[in-house]
């Protein structure tokens, strides 16, 4: 298993949450998108950490995680709160922005 | 020297009764009048005991600067506020007040019927007050002041009745041929300020000699507008005819005997500066020759009594400036024409203020006729005045208007043949329409009863006018009988100016008894003219379309017309090119730029959808273009 498989797994799982994210009206899927991106960011610093033989990079990615994790719990929160309201939970429903 | 410290007290009287009556409003309207003629005639008696204690003393000693308070003070630069009492100044307060007070009696009877006398006399106050503080003022800055004033009380005075539109045209007129005026007052102002750094009397004239001439001709001529807006002189004339339109005494007191002389004040009192710039000297007395002569000619053909008078007030403010113009040696006449002139000319205003109170307001001489019959007082009052005004010996007129003639004929070269012979003929167009005017008002067939001439309003019943209005005509009268002799023979009147005018004898080129005969023939013929046409022969009610003269006489010789075209349609057109540039240009900038950014931020909208898969669309992609330009960068 060299680097370059690693950094490809990586890439391939990034642009699945990036497509995710831009193609998919679902906002708990969105969010999972979002998810899958910061884990192919994680899975690129544990690679690192271990080519170079040290930790610091490990405990980027527990950091990460733990700023994901809150993300989440404020992302799924607002769409809990929205499909209160709106009883909808797809993203392009919500185009408040605008004005 | 003490009651002069209280010189003061001449301005601050009729000025505290002018805000009092005004502010007071309508609860003083049963005594605002009587308030008003006080404190007229409490600054008279004032301004006679200062002259008293003024002759008391020798003539270096007459003239006395009062200190009243520091009025500008910035860093080291002051002006301050005084007054300089002269004999030149306390002659000017004494005809204000003396004539004033005559003509504020005079208002009690005039504006009887008058439902707005109380404000009439609140604003004769504030000319009083405007007027010394123009004369009395010891600074270019302060005469301002009361210039301002004056021009001010005139015109809410000429615009007293302005529910009649005309009259108030006539009030805005006046202001505005004004202001052109005071215009040259500024002016006059900043070039003294920048030449001498003050515009104090005695710092300015101090500093003359050794001035470049350039500047103090230039000086000379910005005062000569600004005396020729105040003193209605060619070509800033136009207004004092349409101020006709202000209640009679107004027209005796502001447009006869006091503010309109105001001009030959400031050119007298400037003398310094005049005699070192002769080419502005010379303006000068081409100025008076002009207007003495165009005065003269417009009112030959007026059929309104005032205008007749007023356009006859501009011809002898005339004379006056043209001795003005001559130097010391007409100075003195210039000031003594004045006062005898303030005398018999309020006096006829008073008289014709008078015939229109017994003619229901009327104005046009060609319904009067044989008034002598019916109005005795005014009859031989304004007879009076009339042999004044033609300068016939002994009365007033003649002693002064005989002086300013000698000294138009003193000089050298081809001046005194032009200016002399001006002011001769001058004399020979007084006397004809003057006579004109005394006779087509009080002599020849009465047509003021015919039927064509009634009007709507009651039918004409002249009588003699009361007691409030017949004294102060008798007084006027008795100062045009007497006031030129006593002043010439009786009392050195002449010689007391001198300390503030200087002196100079005549010199004529003439002799002065050949002078003398030619003026009496040239008025005797004009006045057998008007005796013959208007006297013995029938008048026409309707004016005869007349000559080419006459008729542009009757429209004052075009000045309107000249004015229109020459200022008021290329001001009009610059004001629309103005604004027109206004609108296009400055506008347009400024609108342009606006809906510019408009345009931009509606386009810029656009690209705010709301949805938040664009935002993320948009992120994406910044970043891969950040990522393909920093790696392309790198290779």
């Amino acid at each position: 298993m060299s680097l370059t498989h690693y950094l490809v797994l990586a890439a391939i799982l990034f642009v699945i949450g990036a497509l995710a994210v831009l193609v998919r009206r679902n906002a708990l899927v969105a969010l999972m998108g979002v998810e899958l991106m910061l884990n192919a960011g994680n899975l690129m610093l544990v690679t690192f950490a271990r080519m170079h033989g040290n930790l610091e990079g490990q405990v980027l990615a527990f950091f990460v995680m733990v700023v994901a994790a809150a993300e989440v719990v404020i992302g799924l929160a607002i769409v809990v709160a929205i499909f209160r309201t709106r009883n909808s939970a797809s993203i392009d429903d919500v185009d408040l922005l605008r004005n | 020297m003490d009651t002069v410290n209280l010189a003061w007290l001449l301005v601050a009287i009729p000025l505290a009764s002018a805000t009092l009556l005004l502010l007071l409003g309508r609860a003083s309207d049963r005594w605002g009048h009587w308030l008003g003629l006080l404190s007229s005639a409490v600054p008279a008696v004032l301004a006679i005991v200062i002259l008293a204690e003024m002759l008391g003393v020798s003539d270096g000693e007459r003239s006395v600067r009062v200190h009243m308070f520091d009025w500008i003070t910035a860093g080291d630069f002051t002006v301050r506020a005084g007054l300089l009492v002269d004999p030149l100044s306390i002659t000017f307060a004494l005809l204000i007040t003396v004539v004033g007070t005559l003509i504020h009696l005079y208002s009690v009877g005039y504006m009887a019927q008058d439902p707005d006398r109380r404000r009439f006399f609140a604003y004769l106050n504030l000319f009083v007050a405007s007027m010394l503080v123009l004369v009395l003022g010891d600074s270019f800055a302060l005469l301002f002041v009361g210039w301002e004033g004056v021009g001010l009380a005139s015109y809410l005075l000429i615009g007293f009745w302005n529910q009649r539109s005309d009259y108030a045209v006539a009030a805005k007129k006046a202001f505005i041929m004004n202001r052109v005026g005071d215009m040259g007052m500024l002016v006059a102002m900043m070039a003294m300020f920048a030449t001498f750094g003050s515009v104090d009397y005695e710092t300015v004239f101090n500093a003359v000699p050794g001035t470049n001439e350039g500047v103090l001709t230039v000086i000379g001529l910005v005062l000569l507008l600004a005396a020729c807006g105040k003193s209605a002189q060619v070509p800033l004339q136009a207004w004092l005819g349409d101020a006709m339109a202000g209640p009679t005494p107004v027209s005796a007191l502001i447009h006869a005997a006091t503010m309109v002389t105001a001009g030959v004040y400031l050119i007298v009192r400037s003398g310094a500066i005049f005699e070192a710039a002769p080419a502005a000297q010379l303006v000068v007395v081409i100025v008076g020759a002009v207007t003495l002569l165009f005065g003269a000619i417009v009112g030959t053909s007026k059929d309104d009594i005032k205008k007749a008078l007023a356009a006859s007030t501009m011809s002898q403010i005339g004379y006056m400036v043209l001795a003005a113009g001559l130097g010391p040696v007409g100075y003195a006449f210039a000031i003594f024409h004045l006062v005898t002139h303030g005398f018999f000319k309020a006096g006829l205003f008073l008289g014709a203020g008078s015939v229109m109170h017994a003619m229901n307001d009327d104005v046009n001489m060609r319904q009067f006729g044989a008034l002598r019959t019916v109005m005795k007082v005014t009859w031989v009052t304004f007879a009076l005045g009339w042999l004044a005004i033609l300068g016939v010996p002994p009365f007033s007129g003649f002693w002064s208007k005989d002086l300013i003639i000698e000294a138009a004929f003193s000089g050298t070269g081809w001046q005194p043949w032009v200016f002399g012979g001006a002011a001769l003929l001058g004399a020979g167009i007084t006397a004809l329409y003057m006579s004109r005017l005394y006779f087509m008002t009080f002599h020849g067939k009465a047509r003021w009863h015919l039927p064509a001439q009634q009007g709507p309003g009651p039918e004409r019943d002249p009588k003699e006018v009361g007691w409030t209005m017949t004294v102060p005509m008798i007084i006027l009268a008795a100062g045009s009988v007497a006031l030129g002799l006593v002043l010439y023979q009786g009392v050195p009147f002449l010689g007391f100016l001198e300390s503030v005018t200087g002196t100079e004898a005549p010199d004529p080129v003439l002799p002065r008894w050949l002078l003398i005969t030619l003026t009496m023939v040239l008025v005797v013929l004009g006045a057998l003219i008007a005796f013959r046409e208007f006297a013995v022969r029938d008048v026409p009610l309707e004016a005869p379309r007349g000559s080419a003269l006459t008729r542009a006489a009757r429209a004052d010789l075009y000045g309107d017309t000249i004015n229109e075209t020459l200022v008021m349609r290329p001001g009009q057109v610059l004001t629309r090119t103005l604004v027109a540039t206004d609108r296009g240009a400055v506008d347009g900038a400024v609108h342009g730029v606006a809906r510019m950014t408009g345009a931009l931020g509606q386009s810029l909208r656009k690209l705010q959808s709301g949805y938040a898969r664009n935002y993320a669309a948009t992120m994406v992609i910044g970043v891969i273009v950040v990522l393909v330009l920093v790696l392309a960068t790198r290779v």
